[in-house]
């Protein structure tokens, strides 16, 4: 780790990342960025915004329930139970007739409930931090557990994402393609829900939907074609990942929200923009 | 030649396989969903190189047939293709074109995308090699839509992506096409091409196509065989064998089939 820093210190000698908290959160941002500009495309493409946002509820619901048994570290409970919590959500999603955005906002809104009361009940206030969120207090442990998952989720857009896309564009279409249409689906929203937990603590609950879908949202306005919609896409996320870090520096603001709030100014740029490419 | 498919056919219906040409069987199709029969006792026998046209009433479970030789729909009964010495071969392989591709039609997908997507185990944004890129093109080659390889899937006509979805069931090319007809969305001049190139197609590339249809006029013009459906199979013929049976005017009505050629909106409906 120590010699990644003075590699930064060399190539980027700049006042705002001669602290290591802000090293580290500026390789975190380096790993989180591609990984949420892929999942964003994916999420917006399959019209789930709604979905990772119960994710996000999930994945809370999961430290809860962590903190409150107590016997592993609240993250691994957490990760487990978010991937059941969106397995769970898939399966009724595709077995019953009732509209998705019902049986959506059902299991999220029972996740959120039953997360709150476990919180309280334990007394402690300090997983509050896990709604806001704290980009700079990333640790470089925390960082190499980034890199693991942003090369898994990497390798598996590149063999997948095929057979992802045909099954956006749709299922009966990429069934007739001898496409396994839920097994796509499962291992996807379970790479979401893994990856939504393990950054809520950096990124916070209320904005971590955000920072997934809006860069995607952003690059649908601009682009005719799937070469140019994941660049794009992907292009945004750094620039509003690391625009954000080196504002909320200077302003001394919030880094995640002020990610955000780059990434929708970009959204609504790119929204005006919109009639002269579509 | 067409002595010859006569004698095949009076073969297979004595039931002594498909000798000397390809086939497919689709034996004792029925589809309960929840309580309701959809099907029942569907026994259809295909031939290779042969446009079989469906017809029937709205809700006659058409859409339903074709889903559940996809085995997207939980159906009883068999289905067997027969390759041309006869021995069966089990499932075939199927292309479809369904009736109404819902997708989202503001999707940043080109035409380019759709196929590379699967035709080339490499991600499709990343692009396709020449070899791959020449292979798209001799697809939509085939349904005259070469020049819409560069358009954004969202923005092609109805008629337009109906063309680039039957490219699309042509590859790989299939032993048995299901083609679903769109009620809306085509124009009648978009509907007369489809046909034309699907009845190439069918001689080209000797393929057993099954077309549901609603379009009775041109249907009676380019179907090898039509057959009447109604839950169950009602009349199996030549076009003119079930153009002129009663059974058929009780369905749809008097209007538009009595050699009443003129009538353009197809009739019936």
């Amino acid at each position: 780790m120590e010699q990644i820093y003075k590699i930064l210190d060399i190539i980027l000698p700049f006042s705002w990342l001669s602290y290591e908290f802000m090293k580290n959160a500026f390789l975190a941002i380096l790993l989180i960025a591609p990984v949420f500009g892929i999942l964003g495309t994916i999420i917006v493409n399959n019209r789930m915004a709604f979905f990772s946002d119960a994710l996000g509820h999930g994945a809370f619901t999961g430290i809860a329930i962590g903190t409150a048994i107590g016997i592993f570290q609240p993250m691994w409970s957490a990760i487990v139970f978010s991937i059941a919590f969106s397995v769970l959500i898939t399966i009724v999603k595709n077995k019953t007739k009732t509209s998705t955005d019902t049986v959506i906002g059902v299991f999220s809104s029972a996740a959120i409930a039953l997360g709150v009361v476990l919180i309280y009940s334990k007394g402690s206030g300090k997983y509050s931090s896990v709604l806001v969120g704290d980009l700079l207090s990333i640790s470089a442990g925390e960082v190499g557990l980034l890199l693991i998952i942003a090369i898994v989720i990497i390798v598996l857009w590149l063999m997948f994402y095929n057979k992802i896309l045909l099954v956006s564009l749709n299922q009966s279409l990429a069934k007739s393609r001898g496409i396994n249409t839920i097994a796509v689906e499962l291992a996807f929203t379970s790479a979401i829900a893994v990856v939504v937990t393990v950054s809520i603590q950096w990124i916070g609950l209320l904005i971590i939907n955000s920072l997934l879908v809006l860069p995607a949202a952003a690059a649908r306005n601009v682009s005719t074609n799937a070469r140019q919609y994941n660049i794009i896409a992907l292009l945004i996320s750094f620039v509003s990942g690391i625009g954000g870090l080196i504002m909320s520096y200077y302003l001394d603001t919030a880094t995640g929200a002020t990610i955000v709030i780059i990434a929708a100014v970009i959204y609504f740029i790119t929204l005006g923009l919109r009639k002269r490419f579509i | 030649m067409e002595e010859f498919i006569g004698k095949h056919r009076g073969n297979c219906e004595n039931s002594l396989g498909c000798c000397g040409y390809c086939c497919t069987k689709i034996e004792n199709f029925s589809v309960t969903i929840g309580r309701t029969q959809i099907l029942q006792d569907v026994n259809l026998h295909l031939h290779c190189g042969e446009l079989t046209a469906i017809i029937g009433p709205n809700g006659a479970g058409k859409s339903t047939l074709l889903k559940s030789i996809l085995g997207e729909i939980k159906h009883e009964g068999n289905i067997v293709f027969a390759g041309a010495s006869g021995e069966a071969a089990g499932r075939p392989v199927v292309g479809y074109v369904p009736q109404q591709l819902e997708f989202d039609t503001s999707a940043p997908l080109s035409v380019r995308n759709l196929f590379a997507s699967c035709m080339s185990r490499k991600p499709a944004w990343q692009g396709v090699s020449k070899k791959v890129d020449k292979r798209i093109i001799d697809c939509l080659d085939r349904v005259q839509a070469d020049k819409l390889i560069d358009k954004r899937l969202g923005a092609l006509s109805g008629g337009e992506l109906q063309r680039v979805l039957l490219a699309l069931a042509l590859e790989p090319m299939p032993q048995l096409l299901l083609l679903d007809e769109p009620v809306s969305g085509v124009d009648r001049k978009g509907l007369e091409v489809f046909y034309e190139i699907v009845s190439k197609i069918r001689k080209e590339y000797d393929l057993t196509i099954i077309l549901v249809s609603h379009d009775l006029d041109l249907v009676r013009k380019h179907a090898d065989r039509v057959v009447l459906l109604n839950r169950t199979v009602i009349l199996n013929g030549t076009p003119e064998e079930v153009y002129t049976d009663e059974r058929m005017h009780e369905t749809f009505g008097l209007t538009g089939i009595l050699g009443n050629e003129t009538d353009e909106n197809g009739g019936g409906k």
